[in-house]
């Protein structure tokens, strides 16, 4: 888990220090190598590491030389310590870098994956670019079966893909605590699976999509945000809070043009830090259902049927029956129910127009049913 | 929430009563079980054995509506083996010695009569959550939509001041607001006692605050709750607006609710889709959506975030605050000349005592919780640190009572509502996003298997449910989940709309309605003939 980088000492007042390429550096006790270089903009690359999830030490990527080490030591699972001198960038480490995005690679179908698959779906092909590793130098077999036969709208489970970061069991035990997601088998034969081997459906997936969003090769990808890949247009992410529950998720939700083509849970998000569930993850299409109102209706008093109507004619014939109302019984007789879903300026709008306009306090939300 | 849902991985002891949060708020379900991961315990008091149950150290399988019992024999125990917290009880509580005299009586034998539950595992949870340094209780309307609603959240703060367990980190009585801005909606003054900030509207100087502002003198005396407007539509309410509420389903009693809105001489809805409610209004306007909206929301953990919109509404959908505000100026009312939702809130902030420190642009990276009394404070994230807002906390002597309906010969089950994972209310929203009814197409009644034999229903099968309000058809599915002698419903689908049957009291004190416990009768039918032959029909068409 991340710590706060703020400097402890030893405990008689003398600040806890290491070597970080040369330079000295304060550091918390209990972080790691990979956190108190992350805060100097190091850029260790990873692959297996999530900041929300227990240090993995799976990929090798974050390699840095310890001095007095023998081999270069994982910087993601190895603590600080007072007097360490590590180097993080060394032309040594960058050739154990390449070769293993080499290997890593050469496991996959596609190198190349489509944003919408995820919030860290290209994490591996940066890597592979930044150390021009797409030589098919290992070319041969790869691990992992795709599950075509999985049939939910939700989650694509192209297992071509992976790399074997266990990042989704690790998200899916660690962060949601629904260890719906296993692995079967080691090496090539490794399998990211689910009890029994079956359907996500069959097993204890609630479809938060946290698995999705935490793979960093697009072998889980969000299938109703790749059913939108070819519409046209850049990418726009907007931060709102999930319309659901009374969490308060922040999420960005994706658009292109003038349409909701995703939704991407906020890493920031204070009440949520990345979580989601399935709703906030996924119900968002809602918004523009064709079945959407776009105009006002009114009550026609000939045909007693809705009607379309303009806003001025909806806007006075509403005025018109509530003075009616007023007239004939006086202004208790008018009542006004806010919503729990609308913003504030919904409800304080409501209130402010019972008590502003008729000087009562009829007025109440959804809140007692 | 008195405490912040980042404290939701801190307790020793969790004690969750009437909340199924795996399913109706995931999220913070998740810092819940990254508790447990670490080693806290938990108890969970639900009817039915939920997703928390399965994971709790003691599930107390209490009879709907029998809460009171259950937390006076914990409280019992607490004070008996004494896991009092007499110092935070003598600084900063009244009334201790009266509730701990008042609790002798009621024995764990006792409640056990009542509630159901073993006066083992009674004991078994007040131990752990009297015994915890950091005790935290959630509850969700598992507990309020009683007819003793506000007794049962009196007495998890009775035991939570017993326990000293308020005002730290890792503890608190937490509420779980089930819609994204309910909280909001009382905040902003959408409530018949208070103006904006939960100012009472029986204090002369607030009324006075207001006046100065609106330009119009409000009433002294407290609005009718919407439970009594709709009692009286018809005869003293001629009209009414509704706003982003499907009240027709939503509420108790569905028949009677009918019949009140369509005795209105005017009915305005204003809403994002032609709902059953829209359809019997005289007026239906047209509301932006989520995502289509700019405003301000607070979460339960009273977080005040900005919505932000992403995308332009439909045809000539507008945002309430405009269409009610233009509504209020074609009523020839002054001061309705609002041209964004950032003046309107802006004004809200400045009438409020819990938002005076805030407004539009400080609210931007929602890092403040209320209360944020003036600019510069930096909000309130835990209440309760130092003091009390009243002064001392103060203990209740309640005692136990019985639902206004109970079982009978005639109607000899319990029916308890709630929603279910994939699918939010009433599925306007839910219902018409791809992919959710794949995961949740049909409602079904979850039934004990032994009373499956009991009632000769069968698994799959369809039952009549009925009592002296309504009757409604439902497909059963057998599940040790529901209790032997309740079973349980969403009220999520439109063909299974159970809350024809609720509506079987109030608590007096909120007039919340009591949707949890609701005495049924149950006997198996034929499916109904438009589903003869046919597989799970999705109900979509008919949203």
């Amino acid at each position: 888990m991340k710590r706060n980088g703020t400097p402890s000492t030893n405990g008689k007042g003398v600040r806890l220090m290491m070597t970080l390429d040369g330079e000295k550096v304060a550091f918390t006790r209990g972080e790691t190598i990979y956190e108190v270089a992350e805060r100097h903009r190091k850029d260790i690359p990873t692959l297996c590491y999530d900041p929300r999830l227990e240090p993995f030490g799976g990929c090798r990527l974050c390699v840095v030389e310890l001095e007095g080490a023998r081999n270069p030591v994982a910087s993601c699972t190895t603590e600080a310590r007072p007097g360490m001198a590590v180097r993080t960038r060394t032309a040594a480490l960058e050739v154990q870098r390449r070769i293993l995005m080499e290997m890593v690679a050469s496991e996959n179908r596609d190198t190349d994956v489509d944003p919408m698959h995820g919030y860290a779906s290209q994490e591996m092909a940066e890597l592979l670019d930044r150390y021009d590793a797409r030589t098919g130098r290992f070319e041969g077999a790869r691990s992992g079966e795709s599950r075509d036969d999985d049939d939910n709208p939700f989650i694509k489970r192209d297992y071509d893909n992976c790399i074997s970061c266990y990042r989704c069991v690790r998200v899916c035990a660690e962060q949601e605590g629904d260890y719906a997601i296993s692995i079967a088998n080691r090496g090539f034969h490794t399998q990211i699976t689910t009890e029994f081997g079956g359907l996500l459906k069959d097993s204890a997936c609630t479809f938060c999509g946290q698995c999705i969003q935490t793979c960093p090769t697009g072998a889980l990808g969000d299938l109703k945000a790749l059913a939108n890949r070819d519409v046209p247009g850049e990418t726009k992410k907007t931060r709102t809070i999930c319309p659901y529950c009374g969490v308060g998720c922040a999420v960005d939700v994706m658009t292109r043009e003038e349409k909701i083509v995703g939704v991407l849970p906020a890493m920031d998000g204070p009440a949520n830090e990345g979580s989601l569930c399935v709703k906030g993850q996924f119900a968002f299409d809602f918004v523009g259902h064709p079945e959407r109102l776009s105009t006002p209706f009114l009550r026609d008093e000939k045909s007693g049927a809705l009607r379309p109507a303009s806003w001025d004619e909806a806007l006075d014939f509403a005025a018109g029956k509530l003075r009616k109302v007023v007239k004939d019984h006086g202004r208790r007789a008018v009542y006004g129910i806010a919503s729990g879903r609308a913003p504030h300026e919904a409800a304080y709008m409501m209130q402010r127009f019972i008590r502003a306009g008729l000087g009562t306090n009829h007025i109440d939300n959804c809140s007692r049913a | 929430m008195s405490n912040p849902l980042a404290d939701m991985d801190k307790p020793d002891v969790i004690f969750c009563i009437g909340t199924n949060m795996t399913e109706c708020h995931p999220v913070a379900a998740t810092r819940l079980k990254r508790a447990l991961a670490r080693g806290a315990k938990m108890i969970v008091a639900d009817p039915r054995r939920i997703g928390l149950a399965e994971i709790a150290d003691v599930h107390l399988p209490l009879r709907v509506g029998s809460d009171v019992s259950l937390l006076l024999a914990m409280a019992h125990v607490i004070a008996r083996e004494g896991l009092v917290d007499e110092g935070f009880m003598a600084r900063r509580t009244a009334h201790g010695e009266d509730f701990l005299k008042h609790v002798e009586r009621y024995t764990p034998e006792w409640a056990a009569e009542i509630c159901e539950c073993s006066p083992e595992d009674i004991e078994k949870a007040a131990l752990l959550y009297g015994g915890a340094d950091r005790g935290a209780i959630y509850y969700t309307v598992g507990v309020t939509e009683h007819i003793c609603g506000v007794d049962n959240v009196q007495s998890l703060c009775n035991l939570a001041l017993l326990t000293g367990n308020l005002g730290r980190e890792g503890t608190g009585v937490n509420p779980m607001r089930g819609q994204n801005n309910i909280q909001g909606a009382g905040d902003a003054g959408a409530l018949p006692n208070n103006y904006p900030g939960f100012q009472t509207v029986t204090d002369p100087a607030h009324r006075e605050k207001f006046h100065k502002a609106y330009g119009r003198k409000v009433d002294l005396e407290v609005g009718m709750t919407k439970v009594t407007a709709l009692d009286l539509c018809g005869d003293g309410i001629h009209a009414m607006m509704i706003n982003g509420e499907n009240t027709l389903v939503t509420d108790p009693d569905r028949h009677h609710c009918e019949h009140a809105l369509k005795s209105l001489d005017c009915l305005i809805v204003i809403d994002i889709f032609m709902t059953d409610t829209a359809r019997v209004a005289d007026v239906v306007l047209p509301a932006t959506a989520w995502a289509e909206t700019d405003g301000v929301c607070t979460n339960t953990e009273r977080r005040v975030q900005r919505l932000r919109a992403a995308v332009p509404p439909p045809g000539d959908a507008k945002p309430d605050w405009w269409i009610v505000s233009r509504l209020a100026q074609r009523m020839g009312w002054k001061g309705f000349e609002f041209e964004s939702a950032k003046e309107v809130f802006n004004e809200l902030c400045s009438l409020s005592s819990t938002y005076a420190g805030l407004d539009w642009d400080r609210i931007d990276r929602g890092e403040y919780q209320w209360p944020v009394p003036e600019v510069g404070h930096p909000g309130t994230p835990r209440l309760h640190e130092e003091r009390f807002e009243n002064g001392r906390g103060i203990f209740k002597m309640l005692d136990y009572r019985d639902p206004e309906e109970t079982l009978s010969e005639e109607y000899p089950v319990w029916l308890t509502t709630g929603r279910r994972l994939p699918q939010y209310h009433t599925r306007t929203q839910t219902g018409r996003a791809a992919g959710i009814d794949y995961l949740l197409s049909e409602e079904t009644l979850e039934v004990h298997p032994d009373d499956i034999v009991r009632l000769g229903l069968e698994d799959g099968g369809w039952a009549e449910m009925s009592n002296p309000r309504g009757c409604l058809h439902v497909k059963v599915r057998a599940t040790s989940k529901s209790p032997r002698g309740t079973v349980f419903a969403s009220f999520a689908f439109e063909d299974v709309p159970v809350n024809v049957l609720t509506g079987g009291g109030y608590d007096p004190v909120t007039q919340t309605a009591a949707l949890k416990a609701c005495p049924v009768a149950l006997k198996p039918v034929g499916p109904p003939p438009a589903l003869a032959g046919v597989g799970p029909q999705s109900g979509l068409g008919r949203l």
